[in-house]
């Protein structure tokens, strides 16, 4: 996020795209419905009517994968009216000319086609953003699980430039983090192109640097992403993975084509609290300790950096994961990995990660937290980014052409199939509480009651749905939150794995997987049951708990 | 300048605030049961009258901004009798069951009748017949033990913006309830449990604490291992047992202050779950056989020397974890660049 979460409240405007945040992010979410109860205007871009798509003023419900040519007409219609900030382009930005070119021939008539917004709609959101100062975008998946993924971002920036909008309070563009500590991943380099801190493992001087602090020679050589590991294994050129907390073949799209990779390894080593799907496949399967039972930080959307701290024991043997690392690496003879506690392992990395140079332990302790980038300990972190000037001097703009998404519903596929989570479960990890699975026990997908009447079914009757890559049988819950000709699944479930529908056409950047359009068809299918022995066992749990 | 004396101290406000708040800027603390700064002030419980000079009626301190040259007391013999007297209506139409009630030690009605000597109800007692409301895995809810304090209903409209609960009739026989007195169920209700910490009695109690008497449980505070938001809480601990019993919010979390979700606040069953992995286990023709740590990372530190000398550093890959700390990431892609020597470590950031 540009911004923090609770300049939310003080904003005069959300412009909220492809997140269903009261679910996906409650707390932001309430943050959102109380500055909307106070009078902040509200806009949401989703095909689903979702909780805050009812308190918006104005809800656009664009046909899925369509976003870039809503972008870009949003701001044919800035450029058009002049509405644009002339000053902040010229001093803050640079490519303006190619993207005010490229607008053009998004009229609002082509974007309408496009999108199935009405023209009045598009003209309202364009005028409602450019014309409030304190304006800030919010987005999650739903931007960047697309095969367009990378371009939304860099189109949401291209609105967010023109405007004026990046560098001030309550305004900005602000990616919702899925993950706990999705963000400190990145800024660790838990990626295959930079070191912690986002420096770059093709660059000589972060080679040098890092090196010399690891006292051995590191690769030039870029490493893999997650799809193209998989790629690679398959093909048996990738023979060991070692996964850490990731269950990939539950979560990553295209599921029967993860399998096949791991099956096709040689060693796989898997780090985990619970016996995940991946864990099944794995050689040796170790127990880690959970959050609760961990020293370390955690870093949130709105990069501030925070502690967690042990409260129990972890179970049986279980051992905190940096530590289960250092036993694999003393044991391949490795140095530099002596390590005394979670602190000293900070130490080492906030000595080589420039944006937490600054942050010890104690002042995380003291100071509830720093928003990074905060180099120096006398700095007091960082609450919104880019005020006066960008890091790279002037920011550069990217024009983006509208692509569809790689997959269309046709005639044996009808149903266009989005995917996403729901309140009361997060990721996988929330079934095994016994409280939270009994409040949403099973996968309830959402259809429109168009098609429940088509199929001749009632609430919590059973589905098969099928794409081109696999079949799932789920319960439906019928309801106009989707449109007629779609629906929505989450992927909590393993009794009904999504991701074994969703397709694995990636966007071309970041090999983001388009997980929210497939197309797929559905038909009512009979209660057997063997077929559903493990959800009739949560059923009874369900009624021994509530009676 | 707003100028008053509060309790014969003199304080000086920018700018008008409520008696309360100004009063708690001299250490004053007025009882209440149904003010909390987060919300819109109600003037219900009238335990927060004061007396003003130059006034002939006491007035709710919650309910009324300073102005200029008001010379407040707040705790006079009359106003103590006052209190001393609505205190006494509230446990009259109250069961007295403190000894088992599962708000004992937290209840502010129970905390206010120690400090005002109001041992025994004078009024007699006619027990509503409200049936117990616990057909949900979240809460229970008790209305006889309900004080109308509406804390509830505007914690879920003001702060949750759910608007599940309302104030429903009048007198003795007003009640707290849902649209059409239904209990409590996921189909209107973002069970978030906001109402729950919030209320001030034993009429709203979290299903998860029952059984424990709060100074049984160690907090520790740590923050929440779900979705991005950050959100700070404090873990519940029986330490005897090495049980996380459950979540409690504290008001100072930089991000979501006093708010949690259902997930945040009921989620912590899954760490003492019997399904949690608690020894290495090594796959042998197929099937998982326990083994000792040492035994598993010797086996992994041979077949990883292995691989790495037959098929070089490139055919090892490793998947990092946005569910994991800093520190586990920061060793686990270190391990992969120095120890292994490839930059094929990834995690699910796109995903």
């Amino acid at each position: 996020m540009t911004n923090s979460v609770n300049e939310v409240l003080d904003a005069e405007l959300l412009f909220v795209i492809g997140s269903n945040t009261t679910e996906a992010h409650p707390i932001i979410g309430n943050k959102m419905k109380q500055a909307v109860r106070n009078g902040t205007k509200l806009i949401v871009v989703d095909p689903r009517t979702t909780e805050l798509a009812t308190m918006a003023d104005l809800h656009l419900p664009l046909r899925s994968g369509s976003d870039a040519a809503l972008i870009n007409g949003l701001m044919h219609i800035i450029l058009r009216e002049g509405w644009e900030d002339r000053e902040y382009i010229e001093t803050r930005t640079e490519g303006f000319e190619a993207v005010e070119e490229l607008v053009k021939k998004y009229t609002p008539e082509v974007v309408s086609a496009i999108t199935d917004l009405p023209e009045e709609d598009l003209f309202e959101a364009a005028k409602l953003y450019a014309s409030h100062r304190k304006a800030g975008i919010f987005y999650t998946l739903g931007i960047t699980e697309h095969t367009s993924g990378t371009s939304n971002v860099m189109n949401l920036a291209n609105l967010a430039l023109i405007t004026g909008h990046v560098g001030i309070e309550s305004a900005g563009i602000n990616p919702l983090r899925g993950q706990n500590n999705v963000q400190g991943a990145c800024d660790m380099g838990a990626l295959p192109d930079v070191y912690p801190g986002y420096q770059k493992v093709t660059d000589p001087a972060s080679i040098a640097r890092f090196s010399e602090a690891w006292g051995v020679p590191v690769s030039d050589k870029l490493g893999l992403r997650i799809p193209e590991m998989l790629d690679a294994a398959v093909a048996g050129d990738m023979k060991v993975m070692y996964v850490m907390g990731e269950d990939p073949v539950l979560t990553d799209p295209d599921a029967n084509h993860v399998k096949k990779a791991f099956e096709s390894m040689e060693f796989v080593v898997v780090q985990e609290i619970f016996m995940s799907e991946t864990a099944k496949l794995a050689d040796v399967v170790l127990p880690a300790a959970c959050y609760a039972e961990k020293e370390g930080t955690f870093t949130a959307s709105e990069r501030r950096v925070q502690r967690v701290r042990k409260a129990v024991n972890p179970p049986g043997q279980a051992k905190q994961d940096w530590e289960i690392i250092v036993a694999i690496a003393e044991k391949m003879g490795a140095e530099g990995f002596d390590f005394l506690n979670s602190e000293e392992v900070f130490e080492e990395m906030r000595s080589l990660t420039p944006q937490y140079a600054g942050m010890t332990y104690d002042r995380l302790e003291n100071e509830r937290g720093l928003q990074w980038p905060c180099p120096t300990l006398t700095h007091p972190g960082t609450k919104y980014l880019h005020k006066g000037v960008f890091p790279r001097g002037k920011a550069t703009m990217v024009p983006v052409e509208y692509k569809g998404p790689a997959e269309h519903v046709c005639d044996e596929y009808p149903i266009l199939l989005i995917t996403g989570r729901k309140l009361g479960h997060y990721n996988v990890t929330t079934r095994y509480s016994a409280l939270l699975d009994s409040i949403n026990p099973f996968e309830e997908a959402e259809i429109n009651p168009r098609e429940a009447e088509a199929l001749e079914l009632v609430e919590h009757d059973t589905i098969r749905v099928t794409s081109r890559r696999g079949s799932i049988v789920t319960r439906v819950q019928i309801t106009d939150r989707v449109k007629p000709g779609s629906m929505f699944m989450t992927f909590h479930y393993r009794e009904s794995p999504v991701n074994e529908l969703t397709q694995s056409a990636f966007d071309p950047i970041t090999l983001t997987g388009e997980y929210k359009v497939s197309a797929v068809k559905i038909e009512k299918v009979e209660w057997k049951d063997e077929q559903y022995e493990d959800e009739i066992h949560r059923f009874k749990r369900l009624e021994l708990l509530t009676h | 300048m707003i100028r008053i004396t509060i309790d014969g101290i003199p304080l000086e406000l920018e700018k008008p605030i409520n008696l309360l708040e100004a009063a708690k800027l001299v250490g004053i603390n007025i009882p209440n049961l149904c003010y909390s700064p987060e919300l819109t002030p109600y003037g219900g419980c009238r335990l927060c009258l004061v007396e003003i000079e130059g006034r002939r009626m006491p007035v709710a301190s919650c309910s009324r901004l300073a102005e200029d040259g008001m010379v407040v007391r707040t705790n006079t013999p009359q106003i103590r009798e006052i209190r001393r007297e609505l205190l006494n209506l509230l446990i009259s139409n109250h069961p007295m069951d403190c000894l088992t009630c599962e708000k004992v030690g937290t209840c502010d009605l129970q905390r206010l009748c120690y400090e005002y000597g109001v041992t025994t109800p004078s009024y007699p007692y006619d027990p509503p017949d409200i049936p117990l409301d616990d057909q949900n895995p979240i809460m229970v809810r008790d209305q006889s033990k309900c004080i109308k304090c509406g804390k509830c209903v505007r914690v879920c409209r003001e702060i949750q913006v759910s608007n599940v609960l309302e104030h429903v009739g009048r007198g003795f026989s007003s009640t707290v309830t849902t649209a059409g007195d239904r209990p409590i169920s996921r189909d209107f209700c973002r069970m978030c449990g906001q109402c729950v910490a919030i209320c001030p009695t034993g009429a709203l109690t979290n299903k998860e604490f029952a059984g424990y008497r709060p100074w049984e449980l160690k907090k520790v505070r740590t923050t929440c291992p779900f979705c991005g938001t950050g959100c700070t809480f404090d873990l519940n601990v029986d330490v005897k047992n090495n049980r996380v019993v459950g979540v409690t919010a504290c008001e100072d979390a930089p991000i979501n202050g006093t708010q949690l979700c259902v997930k945040g606040r009921f989620h912590t069953d899954f760490i003492s779950s019997e399904e949690r992995l608690t020894t290495p286990l090594i796959k042998k023709d197929g099937e998982f056989v326990p083994a000792s740590w040492n035994e598993a990372i010797n086996l992994i530190a041979t077949r990883f020397g292995e691989i790495k000398a037959k098929h070089g550093a490139n055919a090892f890959s490793g998947l990092s974890s946005a569910r994991c700390t800093n520190e586990d990431n920061y060793t686990f892609q270190k391990f992969m660049r120095a120890v292994i020597g490839t930059n094929n470590v990834d995690h699910c950031a796109r995903t």
